[in-house]
C-alpha cells in the first residue's frame, strides 16, 4: 500500500476543503470588481459605496443583525436545494414549499393560544415543516414512479402553493385577517422566535437554521439514510446494484428537501414578521438555489454563501441612504455572483478541457478504462 | 527497412509517464505486436504515432525522414491508419457510407452513392474483406463491423495499420478470420502494429513483439525465440502463473436452477428464449457466449434488477418471486460481481471504504441506529483492504482513482465478503492486467474450493475455460449446451458460441 506522510493527508484534506469554500469567496471578489466599474460609470465614488456597503453589513452590531437575519431564509432554502441535488434531483420549487410552511406555521402560530413558547415555537416549527415536505413529497413521488421530471412538477407546485395562499388570505378566504394587508392574523406571542440583539429583527431563528445546517451534515455524511441519498445521487446504477431502492430515496430526499423550505417559511413568519402575509417572500426560494451551488451544496458552504447574500442585502440599503448609490446594484453584484457560478462550471470546465487537450487527453488515460459501450 | 523509428518518445499526463523514452522499431512488412499491461502505455504509444496525442520529447521517422504528426490527418497522410478498440461507425449508415464518410465520391454536389458502392467492392475484393456495401451497421455482426472498420483505413491509402485490441469482441471463429486477413495483408505488403495483451495472440499471429511496462520499453524480441512464460514475465516483471492450480471440484448441494427462463431487453425484445441452467455448491459454471446473446439480462433477472416474463428460478431450493429486488437478493445470499465495475460496481466519486460497504449500510455491525460507524467501517475497510491487497493510499481516497485492477479487487472484497452461498461473476478481468487477472483467478477457485456456488460469464473463452467446471453455451438467448470442462476442446466450444446446430437443451 502506497503510504502517504500524515502530513500530506491533511495537506489533502485542506485542500479539499478550501477548493470549496474559495468559490464564494473568488465569486464575490470577482462580483466586486464587476460593481466598482459600474459604480465608476455610474459617477460615484466606489470608495464611498464599498465602505457604505461594508458597513451596512459589518459595521455595527444592528447591521450584523441585519446581516445574519437576511442570511437566515437563505439557509434554509438552500439547504432545500442542496439536499435534493445531493440526491440527483432540481427541486426548484422551494419558493412553493417555502409559502407552504410559512402559512401552516402562521396557523400553528395563530390558530393555539395558551401554550408554552417552547411548544408553541416546535409545533410551528414541525408543522410548517411538514406542510414543506407534503408540498415536496408529490414531485418526489412523481418522479419516483412515473419518471417525471421534478423540475416541472416543483415550478407548478410553486404557482400552485402561491396562488393557494394568495387565495387563503385574499378578501373571501378563510385565514384573512384585518383590512389593510392580504395576511392572516398575527400569530400569538407565545409563538414569536426571541429577539437576539435589541433593536433589530434578529432572532434565534438564525440559530436555527446554523443547528439545522449541522443536523443536515450529519444528516448526509453520518447516517444511513444520507449514505443512500448519495449514493443514489451519484450513481443510481451502482447504488440500485449495491441493494439501494432509489426510488425511494429519492422520495425521501425531495420530502427533507422540502421540510427545509418549509422551515424556513415557517421562521421567516415568526421570527420576522409575526404573520404571514401575500408576497413576503421576495424569492427566498430561487435564491437559495443560488446560495446552494455557491456553497458547493455542502451546509458549510451554504452557510458562508448565505451570510454573503445577506452582508449584500443589508449593506444594500446603507449604500444606497449614505453613498447616494441605488440600492439595485447589489441585485446587479448577486445576478453577478450567480453568472460566476454557472459561468465558473464552464470556465473550469474550459480550461480543464483546455489542458487536457493540450495533453492529447480525447479519451481516458488509462487503458483499462476504455470500456466499450454497452451493445446498443 | 524500419517504416516507423519512434525515438526517444516521452508522453506525461497528470500523474503519471505514459511512455517514458520510448524507443520503438517497426519493420516493413511485418506484424509487430505491442504487449504490456493495461496501463502500460502501448495505446498511447500508438495514439502518439497516430497523432491523437503531442509527446513532450522524443521524434518520429516515418521511412527514414523525421516527420511531424501533430493530428490524424498527417498521420493518414503519410499512410498509418488506425482501428480503435471501440469502433468509430455509425450505426444507421450502411457500409459503405461509413468507408466513404470523409473522402465521399461525388457528382457535383450530391453523394455519388453508386460510385461509393463500386470503390468499396473493389476494396473488398483487392484485400479479401468480405462486407455488404449496403447493410447498416447496426445489423451486421461484429465480426464484420471489424471488416469495415479496416476497410476504412485501407480506403484512405493506409500503408501501415495499427490495431488496438482488436480480438477482444471476436468470437473464435471471427479471430481465426481476422488472423487470416491480417497475414494477408501482411504478404501484400502491408505492416501492421497490434496493440494486445493477450499471450496465445502474440504467439500465434506476430513476427516481433515489444513488451511496454510502466511505459518503458523493455524489450522487443523475435516472436519465434520466445514463450509466453517469458512474455509474462516482462509484462509483469516478475513469474506469473499463468493458469492457476484447480484441484478436483467436490460438488455440493443445489444452490440455483433456473428453468425455461424468459426476459426481454431494453428495448423489451426478448433477450432470453427459455434459457436453463444450475449450478451446485463447489463448482464453476460457465456460460460461454458472444457478448449480446443474453448474457446481461440474465445476470440482471439473478440479481433482482429486472424482472421475467415466463420460467422459474429456484435459489436455494426456494422459488423465487417477481418481485424479487436487488436488496432481497444480496440479502438471501447472492454475491454479484458487475460486467461494469464503474457504471454498476462502484460509485467512483465515494470513497474506498464508502464504496466498501455498499449493501452493508443497514447492517447491525457497522451501524449504529441511524448512524453509520465509521470506526467499524474504517476497521472493515481496513482488514478487507489487506486481505486483498488492495493498493490505494488510504481507503479515504475516492475509488475512481484507482486503477481498473484495484477497483475490481474492492468489489471482489466487498462481494465476498458478503459470505454469499452464489457468486455471479460477470467478465469478472475486463481490462485488468495480467497480476490482477491472477489474482481474481485464484479468488475464484479457493472460494469455489470452500464451497461455494460461481456462476461465471465471460467473453474471454480463454478464461471460461480455464476456470470452469462446467461450461454451458448461452446463444440467442438460450442455453444450447452444456459440457464437462475436460471433455471440451475450444473449437467446438467456438462451433457452439456461433450457434451450432441451435438445437436447445
Amino acid at each position: 500500500m502506497e503510504r502517504r506522510e500524515p502530513t500530506t493527508k491533511i495537506y489533502e484534506k485542506l485542500h479539499e476543503i478550501v477548493k470549496v469554500l474559495l468559490d464564494p469567496v473568488i465569486a464575490a471578489i470577482f462580483a466586486l470588481f464587476i460593481g466598482a466599474v459600474i459604480i465608476t460609470v455610474l459617477g460615484d465614488s466606489v470608495v464611498v459605496a464599498y465602505s457604505a456597503l461594508w458597513k451596512g453589513a459589518f459595521g455595527s452590531t444592528r447591521s450584523m443583525g441585519q446581516t445574519f437575519m437576511s442570511a437566515t431564509p437563505l439557509i434554509f432554502t438552500g439547504l432545500a436545494f442542496s439536499v435534493a441535488f445531493r440526491c440527483g434531483l432540481f427541486n426548484i420549487g422551494s419558493e412553493g414549499q417555502l409559502y407552504m410552511g410559512a402559512i401552516i406555521g402562521a396557523w400553528a402560530g395563530y390558530a393555539f393560544t395558551g401554550l408554552p413558547s417552547l411548544a408553541h415555537v416546535s409545533l410551528v416549527l414541525i408543522l410548517g415543516g411538514t406542510a414543506g415536505a407534503a408540498w415536496g413529497f408529490l414531485p418526489g413521488f412523481l418522479k419516483a414512479k412515473l419518471g417525471v421530471h421534478e423540475v416541472i412538477n416543483t415550478i407548478m407546485m410553486t404557482y400552485i402553493a402561491i396562488n393557494l395562499t394568495n387565495w387563503l388570505v385574499s378578501s373571501d378566504g378563510p385565514m384573512r385577517h384585518g383590512s389593510t394587508l392580504q395576511a392572516t392574523p398575527f400569530v400569538a406571542d407565545t409563538a414569536r422566535l426571541k429577539v437576539l440583539i435589541p433593536s433589530t429583527r434578529l432572532t434565534t431563528g438564525i440559530i436555527i437554521a446554523f443547528f439545522v445546517a449541522f443536523c443536515i451534515w450529519v444528516l448526509l455524511w453520518k447516517t444511513k439514510l444520507g449514505y443512500k441519498v448519495r449514493a443514489v445521487g451519484l450513481n443510481n446504477m451502482a447504488a440500485e446494484c449495491g441493494g439501494i431502492d432509489s426510488n425511494r430515496y429519492i422520495i425521501y430526499a425531495m420530502m427533507i428537501s422540502g421540510a427545509l423550505a418549509g422551515l424556513g417559511g415557517a421562521v421567516e413568519t415568526i421570527g420576522v414578521h409575526g404573520r404571514f402575509y401575500s408576497g413576503f417572500s421576495p424569492g427566498y426560494g430561487f435564491e437559495g438555489i443560488a446560495v446552494a451551488m455557491l456553497g458547493a451544496n455542502h451546509p458549510a458552504g451554504i452557510l458562508l454563501s448565505a451570510l454573503l447574500f445577506g452582508a449584500l442585502k443589508s449593506g444594500a440599503m446603507t449604500m444606497q441612504i449614505v453613498a447616494g448609490t441605488n440600492s439595485e446594484l447589489v441585485k446587479i453584484l448577486q445576478a453577478i455572483i450567480i453568472f460566476f457560478i454557472a459561468g465558473k462550471w464552464s470556465i473550469i470546465t474550459h480550461l480543464e478541457s483546455r489542458q487536457k487537450k493540450k495533453d492529447g487527453l480525447k479519451s481516458n488515460i488509462r487503458g483499462d478504462e476504455t470500456w466499450k459501450q454497452s451493445t446498443q | 527497412m524500419n517504416i516507423v523509428e519512434m525515438k526517444n518518445i516521452c508522453k506525461q499526463f497528470p500523474g503519471v509517464q505514459a511512455n517514458d523514452h520510448i524507443y520503438l522499431d517497426i519493420r516493413e512488412g511485418e506484424i509487430h505486436a505491442l504487449l504490456g499491461e493495461n496501463g502500460a502505455g502501448k495505446s498511447t504509444l500508438m495514439n502518439v504515432l497516430y497523432g491523437l496525442y503531442g509527446p513532450e520529447k522524443g521524434e518520429i521517422c516515418f521511412k527514414g525522414k523525421k516527420v511531424d504528426i501533430s493530428c490524424p490527418n498527417d498521420a493518414i497522410k503519410l499512410g498509418i491508419g488506425m482501428v480503435h478498440q471501440h469502433f468509430m461507425l455509425v450505426p444507421p449508415f450502411t457500409v459503405t457510407e461509413n468507408i466513404v464518410l470523409g473522402t465521399e465520391p461525388s457528382r457535383g454536389p450530391l453523394l455519388d452513392y453508386k460510385q461509393a458502392v463500386s470503390a468499396v467492392k473493389k476494396a473488398s475484393h483487392k484485400y479479401g474483406l468480405n462486407v455488404d456495401p449496403d447493410a447498416l451497421i447496426r445489423d451486421i455482426s461484429v465480426g464484420m463491423q471489424q471488416r469495415v472498420e479496416i476497410l476504412k483505413v485501407l480506403f484512405r491509402g493506409a500503408e501501415l495499420l495499427i490495431l488496438d485490441e482488436p480480438t477482444a469482441v471476436l468470437t473464435p471463429q471471427e479471430i481465426e478470420d481476422l488472423y487470416r486477413i491480417m497475414k494477408n495483408l501482411r504478404d501484400n505488403g502491408h505492416t501492421i502494429v497490434i496493440i494486445t495483451h493477450k499471450l496465445k495472440e502474440v504467439k500465434h499471429i506476430s513476427d516481433r513483439v515489444t513488451v511496454l511496462r510502466n511505459g518503458k520499453n523493455i524489450g522487443t524480441v523475435q516472436t519465434g525465440e520466445t514463450d509466453e512464460k517469458t512474455l509474462a514475465k516482462m509484462m509483469v516483471g516478475r513469474d506469473v502463473v499463468l493458469r492457476v492450480e484447480k484441484p478436483p471440484c467436490t460438488k455440493g448441494n443445489e444452490v440455483l436452477k433456473v428453468t425455461n427462463l424468459h426476459a426481454g431487453n431494453y428495448r423489451r425484445l426478448p433477450a432470453l428464449k427459455g434459457c436453463s441452467l444450475d449450478v451446485c455448491e463447489g463448482e464453476i459454471v460457465g456460460v460461454a457466449g458472444v457478448e449480446g446473446n443474453g448474457q446481461t439480462e440474465l445476470i440482471q433477472v439473478l440479481t433482482g434488477l429486472q424482472s421475467w416474463s415466463e420460467g422459474e428460478i429456484r435459489f436455494k431450493g426456494k422459488k423465487l418471486e417477481h418481485t424479487a429486488t436487488p436488496q432481497k437478493m444480496l440479502k438471501s445470499g447472492l454475491g454479484h460481481i458487475p460486467e461494469d465495475r464503474q457504471k454498476r460496481g462502484l460509485v467512483l466519486d465515494f470513497s474506498v471504504k464508502e464504496n466498501m460497504i455498499m449493501g452493508f449500510e443497514d447492517s447491525k455491525e457497522l451501524t449504529k441506529s441511524i448512524f453509520i460507524d465509521y470506526e467499524k467501517v474504517n476497521d472493515f475497510s481496513r482488514l478487507l483492504v489487506k486481505e486483498f491487497d488492495i493498493r490505494t493510499p488510504s481507503i479515504e481516497t475516492k475509488a475512481g482513482k484507482l486503477s481498473g485492477g484495484n477497483q475490481q479487487k474492492v468489489i471482489v472484497a466487498r462481494e465476498l465478503a458478503r459470505n454469499p452461498r452464489l457468486l455471479i461473476a460477470a467478465q469478472p478481468t475486463r481490462g485488468l492486467d495480467v497480476g490482477a487477472i491472477e489474482f481474481v483467478h485464484n479468488q475464484l477457485i479457493y472460494q469455489r474450493g470452500i464451497g461455494r456456488a460461481i456462476l461465471l460469464v465471460s467473453y474471454e473463452l480463454e478464461e471460461i475455460m480455464a476456470l470452469s467446471d462446467r461450461i454451458v453455451v448461452l446463444y440467442d438467448g438460450q442455453i444450447i449446451q452444456s459440457f464437462e470442462n475436460e471433455k471440451v476442446s475450444m473449437e467446438e466450444l467456438g462451433f457452439w458460441m456461433g450457434g451450432g446446430s441451435r438445437k436447445a437443451i
